[in-house]
């Protein structure tokens, strides 16, 4: 089936590595840990047992416009920046000097938990000052979605903004909705990724609950170690990632700068159990296959996989079974690699970080390295990079897998095709 | 108790802080929705904020009423009073 062709022509990142893209990109290639022990009062009164986490190193709020930032969730003020970032670079301005149609700009910016942070400080100004204390800003401030409008609402979008809620899949779903929406043609120009910002204390409880943190507590930097033999569990995270998705025809008629392209997205569902991956990797598998089916790539095209890799004691091997069940024999010649170990895990934006590091690991043909595997599981039979690796000259293409609680599976494929110089 | 002019510094601020108004715009005469560009939400928030800080109730019915910032200091007045 011919599909439309969809290219990535802007980038904005806000994330624990880097107050933006070149930031960011520059510490994965160094390596760099964006963990470390957190110093709010919230974690020794509660007596947390897990104090560590990947926060974003400055106020996002003071960055915005103050009146602005007051009515948004911290998930929403990261989504502001990230969208400015990213529409800025693909060459496009913010009043009459926006060049797209506002009827064929759509927005999808995925979240897993959404504006928490309000929803539960609503409760705490319910519950002790009453009704009258309560904001009105409350909704539109929690909601799953106000991340989405508010970006749709600065950036005038009006071919529909959505939001994709599957966990730690949520943004690899909702830049695969992207896709669908530019091949549909229901949309020009698609601004897609995703944000959350719960480094709060009710999450990291209740994931804590599940024994699904690590609690390196005194070695924060080397706490996210996937597939190492000494990993237990992962690292929160927080950040925004959008980018800007336009269909080729669109790019090349305004003569964009173009990052690569966005080829395919594959999902599945494990059917399985609410949180453990189905453990023989099989469904993980089936998004990886329906990604590369739908983007017209076979597993001997595919360079490198940026693998979900939370660091988490099932979830790492699980899906090195799933790699070598979706390209076979090719996955001898596939660098992998595992960049929440830097990052730790963003959530609801954990897929749109990690599309990123794989756009730009084929834009530089460098892959960012997997940090703290000092001790791999054996026989996981995949090559993972532990330091920074070449990629080889040539048509490229790589694999984001996210997969998420729910049993979400989403795989996005991408190609360096119609790159520009 | 607080004057008139105590009581429209006081709003003026809360109107800044929520809705970005300048205060020196925040004048008597001047409709919150008309002159001053306050929504319906943040209408909302200066009332709330306006019954704590004034230490008055202003029940939703009233507020309603409360057209331009010379209504709602004459509001809070006459609760203090």
């Amino acid at each position: 089936m011919e599909h439309t062709t969809v290219v990535i022509t802007g980038m904005g990142a806000v994330t624990p590595l880097g107050d933006d893209v070149a930031s960011t990109w520059q510490a994965m290639l160094a390596g760099q840990s964006g963990v470390h022990r957190l110093d709010h009062d919230w974690v020794t009164d509660l007596n947390l047992p897990v104090q560590i986490g990947a926060e974003v190193k400055f106020d996002p709020a003071s960055r915005l416009e103050r009146v602005q930032a007051r009515r948004m969730d911290r998930n929403t003020q990261l989504a502001n920046l990230a969208a400015i970032e990213a529409w800025t670079d693909a060459g496009f301005g913010f009043d009459e000097d926006n060049p797209v149609d506002p009827q064929r700009l759509g927005v999808v910016v995925a979240t897993g938990i959404g504006g928490m942070n309000t929803l539960v400080s609503a409760w705490d100004t319910l519950t002790d000052q009453g009704v009258r204390r309560v904001s009105p800003l409350t909704v539109p401030m929690l909601m799953a979605n106000g991340a989405a409008g508010s970006v749709a609402l600065r950036l005038k979008a009006r071919a529909g903004a959505h939001t994709t809620v599957s966990a730690c899949a949520s943004a690899n779903e909702g830049i695969g909705h992207a896709l669908d929406m530019l091949r549909l043609g229901r949309a020009d120009v698609v601004v897609a990724g995703g944000t959350e910002g719960v480094v709060h204390p009710l999450p990291m409880a209740a994931f804590g609950q599940m024994q699904a943190l690590s609690r390196r507590n005194d070695e924060p930097e080397r706490a996210s170690r996937p597939w190492d033999k000494g990993r237990d569990g992962f690292v929160l995270g927080e950040g925004a990632v959008l980018f800007v998705l336009e269909t080729l025809e669109h790019a090349q008629a305004r003569g964009a700068k173009i990052y690569g392209e966005l080829a395919g997205a594959g999902i599945s569902n494990d059917a399985h159990d609410m949180v453990q991956p189905n453990p023989s990797g099989e469904t993980q598998a089936m998004a990886m296959t329906r990604a590369m089916t739908e983007g017209g790539l076979t597993a001997g095209d595919i360079n490198h996989v940026n693998a979900h890799a939370t660091s988490t004691p099932t979830g790492d091997t699980g899906e090195a079974k799933a790699i070598r069940i979706a390209l076979a024999e090719a996955t001898d010649r596939v660098v992998v690699t595992g960049t929440k170990s830097m990052h730790g895990h963003l959530l609801g934006g954990a897929g749109a970080i990690e599309s990123l590091a794989t756009i730009l690991a084929l834009r530089d043909r460098t892959v960012p390295p997997t940090i703290n595997l000092d001790d791999p599981e054996e026989g996981l039979g995949i090559d993972i990079a532990t330091s920074v690796r070449d990629l080889p000259t040539g048509d490229l293409a790589a694999i984001n897998n996210s997969f998420g609680f729910g049993g979400a599976n989403v795989a996005l494929a991408f190609t360096n095709r119609h790159i520009t110089s | 108790m607080a004057t008139t002019e105590e009581i429209r510094t006081d709003l003026a601020d809360i109107v800044n802080e929520v809705a970005g108004v300048a205060v020196e715009d925040v004048q008597l005469d001047k409709s919150f929705t008309d002159d001053l560009d306050v929504d319906s939400l943040s209408m909302v928030e200066i009332i709330y904020a306006a019954e704590n800080k004034f230490s008055v109730s202003i029940p939703d019915e009233e507020a309603k009423n409360l057209r331009t910032v010379g209504d709602a200091v004459a509001y809070i007045e006459r609760a203090q009073a």
